[in-house]
């Protein structure tokens, strides 16, 4: 009897085990203590128990302190006294300054901000977001760029074919759907904020406009910082991408795109009174340039599922890392190979930082080196972590 | 059968707790990717999704306000759900009704939506166990996924349920106590602020021992509120455990 049932138990587990590793998507479950209550089963509230971890815990390390004093949840009290001024994310109430959202504490002067770690995006005037066209009403399209309501994208703002200074006329406004219609894509900038709180947006820049034969991703915007390049090209693989200041981000093989664009900029020179028809010779992506799409795309999302921020660097690092690993494309996003790729890269950075830091001393010694841009690339990605080191 | 008592001698429950306390909670944030919120809940048996959605462009303009935003409730409850009744669900049907005009309530006037004019905001509460406590349960899970989506909040909402049955004020009623016939009283406060957000009592309760079933209420509300904090600052040290930070 004893034999069969440890037997049975020892199935029953393999089978349980199994069912798990099938289920990657599912991973979330297994935090999640699913045990079913029966009064025979001793099982401790919660509350005891994490009074009991608390205490345990006893000595935390200096940063986590920092952390712990800097993180806010709705509700908290910031400071007492009345001497800071309310910024986002906070409020007053009984004399008190309190934060409304949960996130981390932002000084600036006397200027106290709460950052939320998610939250949609807040539009600013110069950004550059990819959004999506919802609806053409007269004279402009709505886009949502997954901010608490669509942007307005007017007839006005945008390039018509056949030159910057043609004047708007009544046909132009019957036909808004060959230019943008429901469902496409398109590139562009915040032109304005106006009184009532709607946001305009612009495409007037031959780089802005419509985008084509690529592929479409987002990711929480607090993930994409602002900068003064959003269009990267990697050119080592071949791959554009865009990455919208409000999480949408775009991506597209580089030749490709290259030669679209020249093809629609002769079209809107020459006979921009027919629709564009791109042939089918330009539109073929080859197979090889999709792989290596898909490995970007996923390798944004490894970032995105680990909550890291968006930077080509980042993204060419587990790109790389996944290409020495020898990873196939779907299996990248199993959640061991995140955390292994995760980690290999925090330690690569560790490494990088202290590389970096003796480089620029150098480079302050003999001011007039080579390959400025690339030092540029190396302080602006510096920048960008340090900038997230701060706020922690 | 004779009658099913509700507390033994020594003070036990049905469930073998003890007349102040709450049940087992689980809880885990962000469990969605597609929602802008999203948080599972778990309050002994009771089990409990929430995913909630916005600020984001109205969807009928008719109904769009100009000074803030609306907040959208829906309520439902799985066919699976309830171990004694399996009847299809119905989206109208009135107790859900009920219950999403609660919660509606509740976080209309807890979260500033006076920042948001001109948007809607959406909460989905779908419960896949049904085991007492659901207003409550859905009020607390219904914050923790509003606060993950970062909308701001004047405070956390916190709810708790409380009876009086055979002459001893319970904490937080299972299934059984709630069909006891007892009171059946739903608190939900702001706990920092100090502020009642809704008391709600069906059948009768002592008037001299009101107070007391009140109190304790408040006192699982405080609870509660200890315990969803704790999983708010587990999660969003979990969040940033990836970002570079300065230890390393």
């Amino acid at each position: 009897m004893n034999i069969d049932s440890s037997n049975n138990n020892n199935n029953s587990n393999n089978n349980v085990s199994g069912n798990v590793n099938n289920k990657d998507d599912m991973n979330f479950l297994s935090d999640i203590n699913i045990n079913i209550f029966s009064p025979n089963k001793k099982m401790r509230l919660m509350h005891i128990n994490s009074n009991e971890s608390s205490n345990n815990k006893g000595e935390k390390s200096l940063s986590q302190r920092q952390f712990d004093r800097n993180l806010m949840t709705p509700g908290q009290t910031i400071s007492r006294e009345g001497e800071f001024l309310r910024g986002h994310g906070t409020f007053h109430s009984n004399n008190a300054l309190l934060a409304s959202v949960c996130g981390l504490v932002e000084r600036v002067d006397k200027l106290v901000s709460v950052r939320p770690f998610k939250a949609r995006y807040h539009g600013e005037i110069g950004d550059i977001v990819v959004g999506r066209i919802t609806q053409v009403g007269s004279k402009r399209w709505k886009v949502d760029v997954a901010a608490r309501q669509d942007y307005i994208l007017m007839l006005t703002a945008i390039n018509l074919p056949g030159g910057i200074q043609r004047r708007r006329t009544s046909s132009d406004e019957l036909q808004m759907r060959n230019f943008f219609v429901e469902n496409d894509l398109v590139y562009a900038e915040v032109q304005a904020i106006n009184q009532d709180g709607s946001v305009a947006l612009h495409t007037r820049n031959q780089r802005y406009g419509k985008l084509q034969n690529g592929t479409f991703m987002s990711v929480p915007p607090s993930l994409i910082k602002r900068g003064k390049i959003h269009y990267h090209s990697l050119e080592s693989i071949g791959v554009d991408i865009i990455l919208g200041v409000n999480g949408y981000i775009w991506l597209a093989d580089s030749a490709q795109q290259r030669q679209q664009a020249s093809l629609i900029q002769q079209h809107e020179k020459e006979n921009y009174d027919q629709p564009l028809l791109i042939p089918q010779a330009i539109r073929e992506v080859s197979r090889e340039s999709r792989i290596k799409i898909a490995r970007v795309k996923n390798s944004i999302e490894v970032l995105n599922r680990s909550f890291m921020l968006i930077h080509p660097r980042a993204i060419m690092e587990i790109y790389q890392l996944a290409e020495k690993m020898s990873l196939p494309l779907k299996d990248m996003l199993h959640p061991d190979k995140i955390k292994q790729m995760i980690t290999a890269v925090h330690t690569n950075l560790t490494s990088n930082k202290l590389n970096n830091k003796n480089k620029t001393n150098n480079n302050n010694n003999n001011q007039d080196s080579e390959g400025e841009d690339d030092e540029d690339d190396l302080n602006e990605y510096n920048a960008y972590y340090n900038d997230q080191m701060n706020t922690e | 059968m004779s009658k099913l008592s509700y507390i033994t001698p020594e003070g036990l429950r049905i469930d073998g707790r003890r007349n102040n306390e709450i049940r087992r909670l689980n809880m885990k944030m962000g469990i969605f990717n597609r929602a802008d919120g999203s948080a599972y809940y778990e309050q002994g048996n009771t089990k409990i999704t929430v995913a909630v959605y916005g600020p984001r462009e109205v969807a009928s303009n008719q109904r769009m306000l100009h000074d803030r935003a609306i907040v959208n409730c829906e309520y439902s409850q799985a066919a699976f759900s309830s171990a004694t009744d399996r009847k299809p669900t119905r989206k109208s049907d009135k107790q859900s009704y009920e219950i999403a005009s609660l919660i509606k309530q509740a976080f209309e006037s807890t979260i500033q939506i006076t920042l948001f004019p001109r948007s809607q905001i959406d909460i989905y509460v779908q419960v896949l166990q049904a085991d007492g406590g659901l207003k409550a349960a859905a009020l607390n899970a219904a914050t923790l996924a509003v606060i993950d989506a970062g909308l701001p909040m004047r405070d956390f909402i916190c709810a708790c349920s409380a009876t009086f049955i055979e002459g001893v004020p319970l904490l937080d009623m299972n299934q059984m106590e709630e069909r006891s016939g007892g009171a059946d009283l739903l608190l939900s406060i702001q706990p920092q602020l100090g502020g009642v957000i809704s008391l709600n009592m069906e059948s009768k309760v002592p008037q001299d021992m009101f107070e007391s079933v009140l109190e304790l209420a408040n006192l699982g509300c405080m609870k509660i509120f200890a315990l969803l904090q704790t999983e708010v600052k587990r999660h969003s040290a979990d969040l940033l455990s990836n970002q570079i930070n300065p230890k390393s």
